[in-house]
C-alpha cells in the first residue's frame, strides 16, 4: 500500500463482510465509528480520509462489488448505492472516494475481458483490497472526457503513455489509476482506450496543481503529469466509449447520487434534531423552522425516491449490453445526476435556514456548514450545464414510445 | 443506392476523422471518430433525407455502428415491415 496507513481500526469489532447485506450493515458501522469522527479534520485538513478507507479495506467492503468467484462480496448495484449513501451521511470525502473506486472497480470487471492478467488482477484487488483513481480529464480537451489528445506508444509488448491531468483524486493514495488515451498515434480523438497504470515503479506522477477547495476536501483531487511504462496486456478489452456508456456514466451518476442522498439526509437529521431540542425547551409551542422541516422531508423523499427507482432500473439491465446502449437509458441516469445535484444543494441550504446560526457556524452539534460546501461539488465539479447539454443533443431524436 | 446516399450523409455530418470514402461498409464508424453528439446530427440528417423516423428501439450504438447498420436501419423503416 502506497500510503503506508496499517493503522488499526480499533473502534471497530474485527468483522469481516461476506455477503451485500453484511456489507452495508459493516459500512454503517464504519461510517458511525470511524468516518464521522474523523469528518471534520479531514475537511479541515483537507486531507485524505485515512482512517476510513483503512477501517473500509480492513472489512473487506474495498473488494465488495468484485464477484464472488473472485473473491470479492459480489454486492449488486443497489446494495452499492446504500452502501454510499450511508457513508455520505457520516464523512462525504469517504464516501466520494469509495465511490470513485467502485466506478473504477467496475469499468474492471466489466469490460477488462477474460485474459489472465484482468482475472489475476480481480482476485489481486480482493485480496489486496486494491484502491483504485482515475484519470480521464486531460489539459486543453475542454471538460470533454470523451475526448483524449494523449495516445497509447505501443513499443513491442510495452505501452508508454504520457498524460497532463488536471485533476486525478487521491492519486498519491491509490495503488493503481485507470487512463484514458487513444488507442494509437493515430486514432481519432474519440477513439479511446482506459489503461491500468498501477503506482509502482513503473508510473511517475508529477503534482501540478494543489487541491484547497470549497468542499469535498479530503478527496486530495490535485492536477498531476503522469507517466507509464506498462505491458500492453494492461489495457481494457472494450473500447473507452462502450466502458463510459455502460459502467462509468451509470455508475458515477447512480453512485453520486447515492452519497449525496447521505450528505441531505444528515442535514435533515440536523434540521430534525434541531426543530425537536426547540419544541422541548418550550413544551406546547410549535418551533419556528417546524413548517420548513416538514416541507424539506418532502423533498428528501423526491431525492431517495429517485435514486432507488434508478437503482432498481440500472440493476435490472445490468449486463444488458444492448438496453445500457440505448438512449433512453442514458437519459434517465444523465436525469438523475442533475436532479440529484441539484436537490442536494436546495435541501441541505433549507436544512441550514431551519438551523439558523446554529447551523451556519461549524462548531455545533447542528452544522450543516461542511454539508453545504460539499454539496455545491455535485453540480461544479461535473457540471450539470454539460450533462444537461447531452440530454438536449440526445432529446433531437429521442421519441418516448 | 441507400449505401450511397447513407455514405455521403456520413460524410457530411459524420465529423469523421478519416475521409468517408477510405471506409468500407461494416468499419467502425466510432473507431473513425464518430462522437455522440456527431452521431445525433447523422441521425437527425438520415431521418430527413430517407423521411424516416428511427423509434426508440433503434436509438442505440449498434444501429450506428457501421454504414452497413445504418443501412439495414434504413431498410427496414423504408420497407414497411416492421420486425422484418
Amino acid at each position: 500500500m502506497p500510503n503506508g496507513q496499517a493503522m488499526t481500526a480499533l473502534t471497530v469489532p474485527h468483522l469481516v463482510a461476506r455477503t451485500g447485506p453484511d456489507a452495508i450493515a459493516l459500512a454503517g458501522q464504519v461510517a458511525r465509528a470511524v468516518a464521522a469522527p474523523a469528518a471534520s479534520s479531514v475537511d479541515r485538513e483537507s486531507r485524505f480520509p485515512s482512517e476510513a478507507i483503512t477501517a473500509l479495506r480492513e472489512a473487506r467492503l474495498v473488494g465488495a462489488l468484485v464477484p464472488t468467484r473472485f473473491g470479492g462480496l459480489g454486492c449488486s448495484i443497489i446494495e452499492m448505492a446504500e452502501i454510499c449513501d450511508v457513508l455520505g451521511q457520516h464523512c462525504a470525502n469517504t464516501a466520494m472516494v469509495y465511490a470513485m473506486h467502485q466506478i473504477q472497480v467496475a469499468a474492471l470487471m466489466r469490460h477488462g475481458g477474460s485474459t489472465p492478467f484482468f482475472e489475476c488482477l480481480l482476485h489481486d484487488l480482493v485480496d489486496r483490497q486494491l484502491l483504485l483513481a482515475s484519470a480521464t480529464s486531460e489539459v486543453d480537451v475542454g471538460g470533454d472526457v470523451r475526448r483524449s489528445i494523449c495516445a497509447v506508444d505501443q513499443r513491442g509488448e510495452e505501452i508508454h503513455l504520457r498524460k497532463q491531468a488536471p485533476v486525478i483524486s487521491y492519486a498519491e493514495q491509490a495503488d493503481a489509476i485507470l487512463v484514458t488515451a487513444r488507442r494509437h498515434g493515430e486514432a481519432a480523438a474519440s477513439d479511446q482506450v482506459l489503461v491500468f497504470a498501477p503506482t509502482d515503479a513503473r508510473t511517475t506522477l508529477t503534482r501540478t496543481t494543489g487541491w484547497d477547495a470549497l468542499g469535498l476536501r479530503g478527496t486530495c483531487s490535485s492536477g498531476y503529469l503522469l507517466e507509464t511504462h506498462v505491458p500492453a496486456t494492461h489495457v481494457l478489452a472494450d473500447g473507452y466509449d462502450e466502458i463510459s456508456a455502460h459502467t462509468m456514466l451509470p455508475v458515477s451518476h447512480l453512485l453520486w447520487s447515492a452519497l449525496w442522498l447521505g450528505i441531505a439526509t444528515d442535514a435533515v437529521n440536523r434540521a430534525r434534531a434541531f426543530v425537536r431540542d426547540a419544541a422541548r425547551r418550550i413544551p406546547g409551542s410549535m418551533p419556528p423552522g417546524a413548517t420548513r422541516l416538514a416541507e424539506v422531508v418532502g423533498t428528501l423523499q423526491t431525492m431517495r425516491a429517485q435514486i432507488h427507482d434508478a437503482a432498481r432500473a440500472y440493476h435490472a439491465i445490468f449486463d444488458d449490453r444492448d438496453a445500457l446502449s440505448s438512449m433512453s437509458f442514458a437519459l434517465r441516469m444523465n436525469g438523475l445526476k442533475v436532479q440529484s445535484a441539484t436537490l442536494v444543494v436546495q435541501i441541505v441550504a433549507q436544512a441550514m435556514a431551519i438551523c439558523g446560526i446554529a447551523g451556519y457556524k461549524a462548531d455545533t452539534k447542528y452544522s450543516v456548514e461542511r454539508h453545504l460546501r460539499d454539496a455545491y461539488s455535485a453540480g461544479i465539479q461535473i457540471n450539470n450545464d454539460r450533462v444537461l447539454a447531452a440530454s438536449a443533443s440526445m432529446l433531437l431524436v429521442h421519441r418516448d414510445d | 443506392m441507400p449505401h450511397d446516399r447513407i455514405r455521403s450523409i456520413v460524410g457530411e455530418h459524420g465529423r469523421l476523422s478519416v475521409a468517408v470514402d477510405k471506409l468500407d461498409d461494416t468499419a467502425s464508424l466510432y473507431q473513425a471518430g464518430l462522437t455522440s453528439h456527431a452521431s445525433v446530427n447523422l441521425m437527425l440528417a438520415i431521418e430527413e433525407s430517407f423521411g424516416i423516423e428511427f423509434p426508440e428501439r433503434m436509438l442505440r450504438r449498434r444501429t450506428f455502428e457501421s454504414i452497413a447498420s445504418i443501412a439495414g436501419a434504413v431498410g427496414e423503416l423504408t420497407s414497411g415491415s416492421p420486425g422484418a
